[in-house]
Order: C-alpha cells, then structure tokens, then sequence
C-alpha cells in the first residue's frame, strides 16, 4: 500500500533554487567580511598602502609605439619585486631600504676612449636629449618577467655625443658604491661596485635605452634612480642601475656575475630559451600576476631587431 | 601525574596551534593579497623555509635534552618531526602546482590523461636533471617511511632499537635540506649558512657523544684483559 505522506518542509521555507546556487558566494562574502574586519582590528597593512618614496612627474615625454598591445604589470608590482642586491637580496628589499638614498646631485664620470671625457651632471646629461616611453618586456635570469612603461633615450644618442674613439669596441658601465646609503654593499654578496658593460655595436642599437622613469614618473630609487641601463633583449641583469661610469674600452670587460659564477652568467646574457641556466630550464618564464607559464621568446622576441647583432655566433658557447 | 596531564591536556595544544601559524599566515596574506608581486614564490619560499626550521627543532631536541636534563622535551619530539614532514609535503605540492603543471603545455586541455601524464613526465625530469630538486626530493622521501612508523603500534612492531635506527634517516633529510637551500641561492648565501650551521652542530654532538660512548664500552674490556 502506498501512503501519500505530506512533506515535513513547507514551500515557503525552500531556499529559492537562484539563491541556492548562489550560496558559495554568500559563504565567500561572510569570510570576505569575517576576515576583513579581523585585519581591520589587527591593523594588518594592506597591499595597496601608500609608497614611501616620492613620486615626481616626468614633464616632457613623448609616446611611441613601443609595445603596443602589451599589458603593462601594475606599478605596485614593478616598484616593489625588484632585484638590487645594493639594497638586500630579497625582492622586497629595494623598496623597503632605498628610500635614503641621494640622488641629487648626480654625477656620471665618462672616460676610456671618448673623444670628450667627462664628469657630467646628471641634468646636463639628460638635457639635449627628447624622452619617450617604451613599452619593454622585462626577462630575468630567474625564469620571471614583467612589462615595463620605460622613461628613457636611446644610448646611441649619449654615445655620440661623448664620441667614442675608433679604437673603443665595449661600453662598460658601473653602479655607485655608498654602503652609508645601500645597505645590501656592507656585506660582500657581490663583488661590488656593480659592474655591466655591452659590445658597442649592441650600445649603439636602437632598442637599448637609458632610462630616467616609468609609469610617467622618475624612477624610484629600488628601480635604479636617477638613470639605469634597459636592454630588453638580455636578461634583466644586464640592466645596471644606478650608474656613475661609463667607460670605453678595446677589451670585453668583467661583468659582476660573469665574475660571481662565470659557468651560469656569460657576458651577452641574451635571453635564449635554449640555453638553459645550469640550475634551472630557460624554456619558460612566470609573467608576474599570471599563473600558466608563457614560453620564453629567443631575443625575449625582439630577434627581429637584434638577431643579426649575432650572426654566426654560437650563442650556447656565447651564453 | 600531574606534569604529565599539563603536557597532554596544555602544552601538547599550544604547540599544535602554535605550529600551524606560518601556514595560517599564508593563508590570511594570500586571502588579502599580501603576499607580494609573486605570491607563488613567496609561498614555496615560505613553506621550504619551515619545513628547515621544523627538521632543525626535531634534530634539536635530543641534544637539549641531553644538555640541560628537561627529559619532557622528548614528548614534543613526534609532533615537531611531523610538522616538518607537514611544511615538507606543503613545499612539494606547491611546487608541483606552481612550477611543474603551470609550466605544462596542455595540448589536450586541462582536464585530460596527456595532462596528467605529462606532468608526471615533468616532475620526475626536474628530479632527474636538477642536482637542487633531487637533494630535496630525497631529503622529503626520507621523511616517509618515519612519518608511516610514527605511531606507537609502528614502535612495537619495529622495536625500540630498530625504530630509533630506522628514524635516523631524519640525519639524512637535514643534510639534505640543507644542500638543497644552498645549491638553489644565486649569490647570498647567509640563509643556508645558517641553517647548515645549525644542523652541523646538532649532528657533531652526536657524533661526539657516539664517540665517547664507543670508548666507555671499549675501555672495560682493555682493563679486564
């Protein structure tokens, strides 16, 4: 026999099916919020805090197509996951301990073989020439990346004005040595100062800028204030930041990492997805704030531009 | 006894909770988006650092017990040494996600048997290939085995003497770890310095203590003869 029970539940107390299916997002809400007035309470710091740097406007620059299409990583992510061992090894530290750090006045000894050496200060360096913003991927040796909205000038127009000497084959640059200021220098981690330098023909290209800003700003000083080396082709390293040298020579100068481990550093440090690093694969990179891996571009995907720079080199030996 | 029931009902509690702080940590930073521009590194980092941190508080218990005569420490000794295997397996797994099926080409999609496989394949190649990953890799495989007899029906079926012999495979995974921190730095290497201060003197009592002993039961014998 079948008995026809009435059902325990009235209609009126059945969740709606809509907001049912919703429910994961109320749950996610009540701990949004549930965790939230915790952190309030606690006084946790939030991501998005004011910087402690100042941030100056860069007046007159022009746009230029420069990585158009590109996604620019946030400013938040490119001032503060920064690799600058003079203000400690972890990627927090630049932006944590450079803020005391002069930049004003500035000076940049050019000599070696110029026809006009030099100390320059920094504003009459800068002066002649017109700036513009460069959109740049970023690709580090450790298998990361970012874009980055550059503020620079290209190197070649620095290079003609102190005009190398025929003799000159290589660019070697030097970053400031003040262990008062950078505290990562009171300790011997590198072989300080910071040395980099480039082939002139790889100085005199077109894509190889020098820096002075990004995101419409000057550089805050954990990105390599007031004027940094950009070759977006190598890896990151070969960016030198905070330079007070520049000088020409006939022989390839010792770069610092070349120096550190000279199996796993070379001197081109052109970004090859072939090539691994001894430790780890160069295959691919982690672009910061994705997840999946992108694989890595040979010349970081500028081979259009610079791939003839190396013809008939072999780039394994060549690494 | 009423030390032993503080330690049951209070102690043993407080160092539980107090042991899941790092990884409640993670979690409320990454809950808050706190955990920097490359929160994936941050969070291996963090767990490989305490998983260090907890094998260098396993292999340090006998020795202060040894030197300052608290024989409670040996209660806390099973739990610690779990939580090392703990932030261990956490580090690994992390690596798997993060490192390993991030890096995969997924030709079939997500979701399919290509996927599993050829992250299995990636897995056991960075492990293969990668002096770092292999150390470390080892260093957790030893942990299993301890991890598995940890319990008090393990230490009867083992026995005192085979289960103490069999646990000193966590000497291993201390070395291990510690060649793993250190070939994988690119220049600082004061971190695993550190570490490999700490598990070098916890590891030379031992040897100095076994050394003594092996004389004190051979001097005997010379004095009879």
């Amino acid at each position: 026999m079948l008995l026809r029970k009435s059902p325990d539940i009235r209609s009126s107390e059945i969740t709606d099916k809509k907001l049912y299916l919703r429910r994961r997002e109320f749950i996610q809400a009540a701990a949004v919020t549930a965790v939230g007035a915790a952190a309030a309470t606690l006084g946790v710091p939030k991501a998005d805090a004011a910087p402690s740097w100042p941030r100056v406007k860069v007046p007159n620059f022009s746009k230029t197509a420069y990585g158009a299409g590109e996604k620019p990583n946030s400013y938040q992510d490119i001032t503060t996951y920064n690799n600058f061992y003079e203000f400690g090894t972890d990627k927090e530290d630049p932006g944590n301990n450079a803020s005391p750090l002069k930049t004003k006045p500035w000076t940049i000894k050019v000599d070696g073989m110029v026809a006009k050496p030099a100390e320059y200060q920094l504003e009459d360096l800068i002066k002649p020439y017109a700036l513009e913003e460069r959109i740049y991927r970023m690709r580090c040796v450790e298998a990361w990346s970012m874009v980055i909205p550059w503020i620079g000038f290209p190197l070649s127009n620095l290079l003609k004005t102190v005009q190398p000497t025929s003799a000159a084959k290589f660019v070697e640059f030097t970053t400031l040595f003040r262990p008062q200021e950078m505290p990562g220098q009171r300790r011997d981690v590198l072989r300080w100062p910071y040395v980099e330098a480039l082939r002139l023909d790889e100085a005199m290209h077109p894509l190889a800028i020098m820096a002075v800003g990004l995101y419409g700003e000057y550089l805050p000083n954990q990105n390599g204030a007031p004027m940094r080396l950009v070759v977006p082709w190598k890896y990151g390293f070969k960016g030198i930041k905070s330079i007070v040298r520049i000088r020409l020579t006939d022989k390839a100068p010792m770069n610092t990492w070349q120096l550190m481990a000279p199996n796993e550093y070379g001197f081109y440090a052109n970004v090859n997805p072939s090539v691994d690093h001894p430790r780890w694969s160069q295959a691919r990179e982690r672009r910061i704030g994705e997840f999946v891996k992108r694989p890595t571009l040979m010349f970081n995907g500028y081979g259009d531009q610079v791939a003839s720079l190396y013809s008939g080199m072999d780039l394994k030996k060549n690494y | 006894m009423a030390a032993d029931r503080w330690i049951r009902r209070v102690a043993k509690p407080i160092v539980f909770a107090a042991a899941l702080l790092p990884v409640t940590f993670l979690i409320w930073h990454a809950f808050h988006g706190e955990l920097g521009a490359n929160p994936l590194e941050r969070i291996t980092h963090d767990t490989g650092d305490w998983t260090l941190r907890f094998i260098v508080m396993t292999l340090a218990i006998t020795p202060v017990r040894r030197l300052t005569g608290q024989n409670w420490l040996i209660r806390f000794r099973r739990m610690i040494g779990l939580f090392a295997f703990f932030y261990g397996c956490l580090h690994f797994l992390i690596y798997v996600v993060a490192d390993r099926f991030a890096g995969l080409d997924f030709v079939d999609g997500v979701w399919a048997w290509s996927t599993a496989r050829a992250l299995a394949a990636s897995i056991w190649d960075d492990i293969y290939k990668r002096p770092y990953i292999t150390v470390g890799f080892t260093g957790l495989a030893a942990m299993v085995p301890l991890a598995i007899t940890s319990t008090a029906g393990w230490i009867r079926r083992l026995g005192g003497r085979r289960w103490n012999r069999l646990h000193r495979l966590i000497y291993l995974t201390g070395v291990a770890g510690v060649i793993h921190y250190w070939w994988l730095v690119k220049a600082d290497i004061l971190h695993p310095a550190i570490y490999a201060s700490l598990v070098a003197i916890l590891l030379g009592l031992r040897i100095i203590w076994a050394l003594k002993r092996s004389r004190w039961v051979r001097q005997p014998v010379q004095a009879r003869a």
